[in-house]
This record gives C-alpha cells, sequence and structure tokens, in this order.
C-alpha cells in the first residue's frame, strides 16, 4: 500500500496505529508487523513521512541501525521503504486530535475529513519540540530573527533559504552546534555559540567536528542576557554566569548580529500522552513506560523522544522497535510479561527509562547522568551488574543491556541506578 | 500618485481610538479613510496595555478623561452585543494597605458614586478573604467595583476593524502620514491634502489619532499645540497553572502618574502582572528590562505575595501617549476640519467608545454632514474559530471544506482555513496571522506554525516568501541564499 490520503481501514479499524512518522513511528511500524500485527497505520500531520529527519541532511546517522554512516533523509527513506514493502498504510497531512482511553482516535486531515478510528494498540511517536525564548526569559525587544535552531534548519535545509547572515547561537544543543556549521557553509557568518552551563549540552563530536573545525568559538558558562532591535534583531548582549548560573552584568559585551538561534533543549512533545492522563515523568517529561515500552494505559505505548530525549535516532529505533512489537503482540493476542521491578535513578543519575521492567526478559536501560565525570566511572544497576566507563556526561544518554541471567536469584524489587567516580568505590 | 477622490474624513492612526471612531462614522453615508503606519491595525499601544475596560471610579471627573471612562465602559458593552468580541466584567478590588490608603479607596468610593458606576461596595478583611484568598493579609479594606472587565484588546480592534471595513472604510495600512499641505491661501477653510509616501488623499476632515505621533501630526497641520511624551510599561504573563489565582482585577491604590502595579485575571485566563511607569524619550521603546521585571514583581507580591518571576512565560511592554496636563486632546484646533484625538492614555482603552461619540459630535458641529444609511451592518462577521467548535461542527466545516481539516497551528488547534481568512480580513504580518488567529500563540510559539503561516502569507498575497515580515517595516524573516553572501549590514 502506498502513501495514501485513503487508509484501508478506517471502518473496521486497525490492529496498531502509530502517531507520528520519524525514527520512533516507523520503526515501530515494523517492530507490529514482525509480531504478526495484521493492519497497521502510520499517521502524521506533515505532507511526507519523515519528520525531523527530512531536515537533518547532515550525516551521522545509521551507525547503529544499519551499520553505515547516512543522512537523516537517507534513514528515513530505508525506513519507509521498508513499511511500504510492508504494506503499512501511511496516512500523511493528518493530525491525530484526540485519544480517547478505550483507543478510539479523532483525526483530521484533508483527504478524510474529521474522522474516528479504532485501534487495538496505539503507539505515541511523536517526538519532542523545542524550548524557546519564553521559556528562558530574556529581557529586551521582540524583534524578528530570534528562532529556535530547529526552524531555521527546517529554512536552509527543505526550502533553501537563510535565517540571516550574522548570527550568534543561544545553547549548546546538538541541533544548535549542527546549524552552526550549516550556516557556516552557506557563508553565514556565526560569531559564536554560547552556554550557559560550564559543559556543552550536545555531543562532544559535534562540537569538535561543527564547531572545532570551522573556527566557531564556543563560549561556555556565558549566556544571553539581552536582545535589542525594533524591527529585525540588530545586536544581543551577553555575560559570563557565576556557579550559581547568575549572570556577572558587569562584565557583558554586545555582539552585531541579525539572528539568534535558541538550541537550548528538547522537551517531549506529549501532549496527546497528557490528555490521556497516563503517569509522567516529571524528570523526562514524558510518559512512564514500562520494559514493554507501555504506558501506564494498557494498549497505548509510547516510544522515542515523546519519552525522553534521545543523542541518537538510531536509539529511538531502537527502542521504538520494541514498543511496536509489543503493540503488536498484545494486539494479536499476547499477555504482556508480569513486570514487578521497578528501576530509579540514584547517585548522580537523572533518570531512568523504562520505569519498570520484567525478570525474564532482555531490556536495554537507558539514562542521563546529572553532573560530568571526566574519568573512569561505575554504573551499577543495583546489586545485580555494574559496568566501568571512561567518562559520563549529561549530553550522552548512557545505555545497559540488562538480561535475565543477572536477575537470577536476585528477589528485591527495585533497582537503584547510580554512576559514580570508579576510585570512590570500596571494594 | 494624484487624488482620485475627495473622502469625508481621513482618520490618521488605526489604533483603538481611530478605528472606533471609524466604525462609529461607518453608520453615516461618508468616504472614510483611516491611514496606518505600522503594517497591522492596532499594533501599537491598543495591543501592549493591561487590556482592561475599567470600572469608572478612577479619574477625576473634572478632567475629560473623568468624564469619557465610565460612558466608555458602558461603550464597550455595546460594541460587545453588537461584535461579540470578549470582554469578561470580573470586576476590580483596589486594596488598601495602610490608613493613608484608606483614605485614597475612600476618596475613589465617594468619585465613583459621583459619577454613576453602579455596584460600589467597601469590603472588609473577613469579604476579601473569602472571594480573593490568596491576597495579602497586610491588606486592611478594599473597593468593590463590579463593572470592572477584562479584554483582549487586539481581538476587539481587530473585529471593530473588520466592522468598519465591511461598512465601507478603507483601511490603509503601511501608510505612514508624512505631511499635511498648508491651507490654500485663496481658500483657507477648504479641503486638507494629507501626504503619504504613496497617496495623496483630499478630504474635508482629518482626525488626529496618531497616539505617540500625535503631536508630530499636529505640527505637521500647523496647530503643534502640545508634545507627547511615552510613558513605558512592561507587562508579565505567567504560567497557565496559576489560572485562578485571582478572578477579579486587583489593584493597589493609585499613585500621581500610574495605577499602580496590577494583577490582572486576563480574558484567556492566565494571570498577568504589570504595567510599570516609566518616563522614555524613545516613543518605540518596548523592551522588557531586568528593573522592569523587578518593579513588577516587588509589587504585585506585596498584593499576591505568592506570586513570583519564575512563573514568567511571556513579557512585553507599551508606551502610553502623555499630553501635557495628564488629560486627553480631544476637540477642533485652529486649522478648519484639524481635529484632534490624542494623549489618549490611560483609562483611553476604557473611554475610547465614548471617545468615538464624542468626535462624533465634535464632527457634527465642525459642519459634518451625518445621515444614517440604511444598509449599515452593525454586527460582525465573526472569523470561525474552529478550535472552540463542538465536535459537529468541526466535523461539518472540515468535509465541506479540505482547508479546515488541514492544520497548521497544532498548540492552538488552528486550520488552513483561518488563516487564509485573516489574510483576507487584511493580516499582512506573521504577527498579523498570530493575533488574529492565535496560530503561534501556543506551547511551542511558532515552531511548528511558523513556516505554514509564512508559505500561505506568501501565495495569498502574491509576494515572494522572503517579503514577509514578522510585523512590518525592518522585520524580515528569511533570505534568499543568494544574499547570504551581500554585505553584512545587521539590522538592516
Amino acid at each position: 500500500m502506498p502513501i495514501t490520503g485513503h487508509p484501508r481501514h478506517l471502518q473496521d479499524g486497525y490492529d496498531v496505529v502509530v502517531v507520528g512518522t520519524g525514527p520512533a513511528g516507523m520503526a515501530a511500524a515494523l517492530g507490529a508487523r514482525d509480531q504478526g500485527a495484521d493492519r497497521i497505520l502510520l499517521v502524521d500531520r506533515d505532507a511526507d513521512p519523515g519528520g525531523i529527519l527530512l531536515q537533518c541532511i547532515h550525516s551521522g546517522f545509521g551507525l547503529h541501525a544499519f551499520d553505515e554512516e547516512i543522512t537523516g533523509p537517507e534513514y528515513a527513506q530505508r525506513y519507509l521503504e521498508q513499511v511500504l514493502e510492508h504494506d503499512i498504510d501511511v496516512l500523511t497531512d493528518a493530525y491525530v486530535m484526540d485519544i480517547s482511553p478505550e483507543r478510539r482516535i479523532k483525526l483530521m486531515s484533508p483527504t478524510v475529513g474529521i474522522t474516528g478510528l479504532d485501534a487495538r494498540s496505539v503507539v505515541l511517536a511523536t517526538g519532542a519540540r523545542e524550548r524557546t525564548r519564553g521559556a528562558i526569559h530574556i529581557p529586551g525587544d521582540r524583534p524578528s530573527g530570534v528562532m529556535t535552531a530547529g526552524l531555521a534548519q527546517r529554512m536552509v535545509n527543505l526550502d533553501g533559504y537563510l535565517p540571516g547572515r550574522r548570527v550568534a547561537i543561544l545553547g549548546s544543543g546538538d541541533i544548535g552546534l549542527i546549524m552552526a556549521r550549516r550556516l557556516a557553509l552557506e557563508g553565514v557568518e556565526v560569531v559564536g555559540v554560547f552556554e550557559l552551563l560550564p559543559h556543552p549540552s550536545g555531543l562532544m563530536r559535534n562540537v569538535v567536528q561543527c564547531l572545532d573545525d570551522f573556527g566557531i568559538p564556543l563560549h561556555l558558562s556565558t549566556t544571553v542576557v539581552g536582545i535589542h532591535g525594533r524591527h529585525r534583531l540588530e545586536r544581543v548582549t551577553v555575560a559570563p554566569v557565576d556557579d550559581d548560573l547568575e549572570p556577572l552584568l558587569a562584565r557583558s559585551w554586545d555582539l552585531d548580529v541579525d539572528t539568534l538561534l535558541l538550541s537550548i533543549g528538547l522537551i517531549p512533545d506529549a501532549e496527546l500522552a497528557r490528555e490521556l492522563g497516563v503517569l509522567f515523568d516529571p524528570v523526562t517529561g514524558g510518559p512512564v513506560v514500562s520494559g514493554i515500552m507501555e504506558t501506564s494505559l494498557p494498549g497505548v505505548f509510547a516510544s522515542g523522544n515523546v519519552v525522553h530525549v534521545n543523542d541518537l535516532a538510531d536509539w529511538v529505533s531502537r527502542e521504538s522497535r520494541v514498543a511496536g512489537e509489543w503493540a503488536g503482540a498484545l494486539a494479536s493476542g499476547a499477555r504482556r510479561p508480569a513486570e514487578d521491578v521497578r528501576l530509579i535513578p540514584g547517585d548522580n543519575v537523572a533518570y531512568v527509562v523504562p520505569h519498570t521492567i520484567s525478570r525474564d526478559g532482555t531490556h536495554t536501560v537507558s539514562f542521563r547522568v546529572r553532573q560530568p565525570i571526566y574519568a573512569p566511572t561505575l554504573l551499577r544497576v543495583g546489586e545485580v551488574h555494574q559496568r566501568k566507563v571512561r567518562a559520563v556526561v549529561p549530553a550522552e544518554m548512557v545505555t545497559l543491556k540488562l538480561a535475565p541471567q543477572m536477575l537470577e536469584g536476585w528477589t528485591g524489587a527495585v533497582l537503584r541506578i547510580d554512576a559514580v567516580p570508579a576510585e570512590a568505590v570500596v571494594r | 500618485m494624484g487624488p482620485s477622490r475627495r473622502h469625508d474624513v481621513v482618520v490618521i492612526g488605526g489604533g483603538v481610538v481611530g478605528i472606533t471612531l471609524a466604525r462609529a462614522l461607518s453608520r453615516y453615508q461618508l468616504d472614510i479613510v483611516v491611514l496606518e503606519r505600522d503594517a497591522e491595525v492596532g499594533f501599537g499601544v491598543s495591543k501592549a496595555n493591561s487590556g482592561i475596560i475599567h470600572s469608572g471610579i478612577h479619574a477625576d471627573p473634572k478632567t475629560m478623561k473623568g468624564q469619557l471612562e465610565w460612558p466608555g465602559n458602558e461603550g464597550w458593552l455595546r460594541l460587545r452585543d453588537d461584535l461579540g468580541f470578549g470582554f469578561a466584567q470580573v470586576g476590580e478590588l483596589l486594596v488598601a494597605l495602610s490608613d493613608g490608603e484608606l483614605r485614597t479607596v475612600e476618596h475613589l468610593h465617594d468619585q465613583g458614586e459621583r459619577k454613576g458606576v453602579p455596584g460600589l461596595q467597601r469590603w472588609d478583611v473577613d469579604r476579601i478573604r473569602k472571594h480573593q484568598p490568596n491576597l495579602s493579609r497586610d491588606i486592611i479594606a478594599a473597593l468593590w467595583a463590579p463593572t470592572a472587565g477584562v479584554i483582549n484588546p487586539y481581538e476587539a480592534v481587530l473585529l471593530i476593524a473588520d466592522n468598519a471595513a465591511a461598512n465601507g472604510v478603507e483601511i490603509a495600512t503601511e501608510q505612514p502620514v508624512i505631511a499635511i499641505d498648508p491651507p490654500d491661501p485663496h481658500e483657507p477653510d477648504g479641503p486638507l491634502t494629507v501626504r503619504t509616501p504613496t497617496r495623496t488623499l483630499v478630504t474635508r476632515y482629518v482626525v488626529n489619532a496618531a497616539g505617540l505621533r500625535a503631536d508630530e501630526v499636529a505640527r505637521m497641520a500647523g496647530v503643534g499645540t502640545f508634545t507627547i511624551t511615552g510613558r513605558k510599561g512592561e507587562e508579565y504573563l505567567l504560567d497557565k497553572r496559576l489560572a485562578g489565582l485571582v478572578t477579579s482585577v486587583i489593584f493597589p491604590c493609585p499613585t500621581p502618574t500610574s495605577k499602580g502595579t496590577l494583577v490582572i485575571p486576563t480574558f484567556d485566563g492566565t494571570i498577568m502582572v504589570g504595567p510599570t511607569a516609566e518616563a522614555t524619550d524613545d516613543k518605540d521603546d518596548t523592551a522588557t528590562t531586568p528593573e522592569g521585571a523587578q518593579a513588577v514583581f516587588a509589587a504585585a507580591r506585596r498584593l499576591v505575595p505568592v506570586i513570583s518571576q519564575r512563573d514568567v512565560i511571556a513579557e512585553f511592554a507599551g508606551v502610553r501617549a502623555v499630553a501635557e496636563g495628564d488629560d486627553f486632546i480631544l476637540g477642533p484646533t485652529a486649522r478648519r476640519g484639524f481635529i484632534n484625538a490624542a494623549g489618549i492614555q490611560s483609562p483611553g482603552l476604557t473611554a475610547a467608545p465614548a471617545i468615538a461619540d464624542h468626535l462624533v459630535e465634535v464632527l457634527r458641529d465642525e459642519g459634518l454632514e451625518l445621515r444614517e444609511r440604511s444598509d449599515w451592518r452593525r454586527r460582525a462577521e465573526h472569523p470561525v474559530r474552529f478550535s472552540v467548535l463542538s465536535t459537529q461542527e468541526q466535523e461539518e466545516l472540515a468535509a465541506q471544506q479540505p482547508d479546515f481539516a488541514k492544520l497548521v497551528c497544532r498548540c492552538e488547534l488552528v486550520t488552513k482555513a483561518e488563516v487564509l481568512d485573516a489574510i483576507d480580513r487584511g493580516a499582512r504580518t506573521l504577527d498579523g496571522v498570530k493575533f488574529r488567529t492565535r496560530a503561534g500563540m501556543g506551547r511551542c510559539q511558532g515552531g511548528f506554525c511558523t513556516w505554514g503561516c509564512l508559505e500561505l502569507l506568501a501565495e495569498r498575497r502574491g509576494i515572494p516568501i522572503t517579503e514577509v515580515t514578522k510585523r512590518g517595516g525592518a522585520s524580515w524573516i528569511l533570505r534568499d541564499r543568494e544574499d547570504a553572501h551581500a554585505a553584512p549590514t545587521p539590522g538592516s
């Protein structure tokens, strides 16, 4: 079945409906097919499937999923080809307005109008959105030329326009770093990246490849404290911050720029989950999920950036495959595993996903540290497992594999995840 | 371009005063043009204010402000009945924290009763606590004025403008007035000639409702008898989860220059605190400042202690147009046909309908013939707001018109059909679409819908996408690739 304006089973319903066609949604749909789900529908609000991958024309995708380095659109294309081969319905230009706890989905699109359809399982794969100026309260004027890095990326990569000629970037998130390089390649002057924290928020490989290689300065512990320009942005004021992240205004300086890109973090775009009333994790901003990526509402799954912001599309797809497989299995009558083990963040760990696991399954556990440790670090999973790594930083998500044999003989109910300096651990 | 027709009234300024006057005049058989310098109507002082329709108690009845404040409040009720914009009479509570302030409360209570404002009540601490449990325990008494209300000022101005336009008023944006020709020596009481960079208009009457620039416009007409100075006010919108923190507008006792910093339950249901009142030499200075934020929150916490700057989700500033003497300047001038509506500061928004009625009478006195039209449309045709329709209405619209099933802004659920309608009603810029449809006002602040709105603006207006601006002037949004290598001149 090709991409269609008229999905085949609107009337009689689907086994699995997946909301979102980025690296999460397409992987979930394929996972559902693997587990024998018959009728599968992928829905996307944009005109083309692929989600944010389509505007990520840089390389760095696929190293884990395909064992080779490809671009975002190529990554999307490879998944889309599989989706179409597997006869999965894809409805684009369609917006999911509402999902009931009984998994009746209300969607609207120019081709079907507003319609309801039923799903045995639903996978929320709606990704994340960027934090905006409002979230960080920068005083000053409100001119044009202040936008999120992702919006600029869309303008440049999908539509062939430039956001400006002289650009400063606030925040060292990956999108900001990648846009610094992208704009430099377009001949735009990128005067610097300014990061409030004493360490970069994006991946180290991006700091090196996108800033260092292009001679773009990264100012750590520095932030934007003023925006100037009545119509178009003309100038920003930046200032270093003290240990409490308070700006030192006496040491501020001005930069003549016509554009300020914000790369100040992503938050799960989890409104559908929120409206469904599922349990949320206040740290991730996404729903609480089980080891099969099911939310607290049976039959409603969530995976990828809508659950927690990942560094790599490959991780998103891996996690979403699990969500899709179980969404498909449950729709086909399988029973969900008994999950009686809770995973909780311990020393220097901000969050852990999933939030619960079963004893008899193999699980990939993802988490982020709170503070960087630039030295050998011990990652501990309760008393059942530990692994040593060279270093940990908040910008890089950590994953651990938990196998059933690790839990053999262990009878506890809670596993605490710690990430602590290795030498501090008394053996 | 030469004059093609002779107008009856040219209104200079498309703010709430000019637009409300134009609408009031539109019921007569007149040729009316509104000239607005910005790209959108109502984008000056009319948009950036507290959005309060005052109860009517505040201004001294010896002043024009005082005479038009309470009739203005009543005028808004009539306008709401005609046009159906949001205006909720949530009431105001003017609180006293000391014996000195108690005397101010008593004075305003008397003044309000003398002006005929209904429903005024003195509240004791128990009553205050019962109705507004989050107010400071230091408050010793309050004056309750139920007639105060909150509106979305831009929504109201846009609907009034739409209705005026539907009744034949020409609203011309991006038309800054650059000259008013001196009187013809042979015909000194003859028509006036008003020039903008692209147009020349000949008219029998000019109403100067040019807000912050009314003094400049009066000088152009040779009657520069006053100056306008700016007084800036910063406002801070708080997170939605604080909705309900107060349910009426909370006023401190006023100072000589300002009604003070208020805690406002806005029409949209969020809490707003502000404004400040700082004299500024720069009439375009709408920047928020750390000092302003500090002043606002210190003052707001005096009224509602739990308010915190951490809860700010959006902020803006507006500049009040203050004339000498601190009163409105309304009426004819030494230049025949040139009429002022200047110095419209607080309670200017409240008084606007009464100002319009007053000016209609002034124009009549000055010889303008007012013949009622038989085909005047009192009611506005409302833009459809898809998000607030019932499911059945949504389904019907989507089935009839696919553009109603095409989402543009997902945070506020705005459809393509609504954006196109906003453009057809006169939105020329991204902010014009935003304030008409709410596209871009939600959680993601335009991250998702900006591109869609840009494309629709370019397509519908038939211009390259690089010419679409945020709000007119030099507020360009994107550039062609080739432009990157042009001389980098920030802000140009």
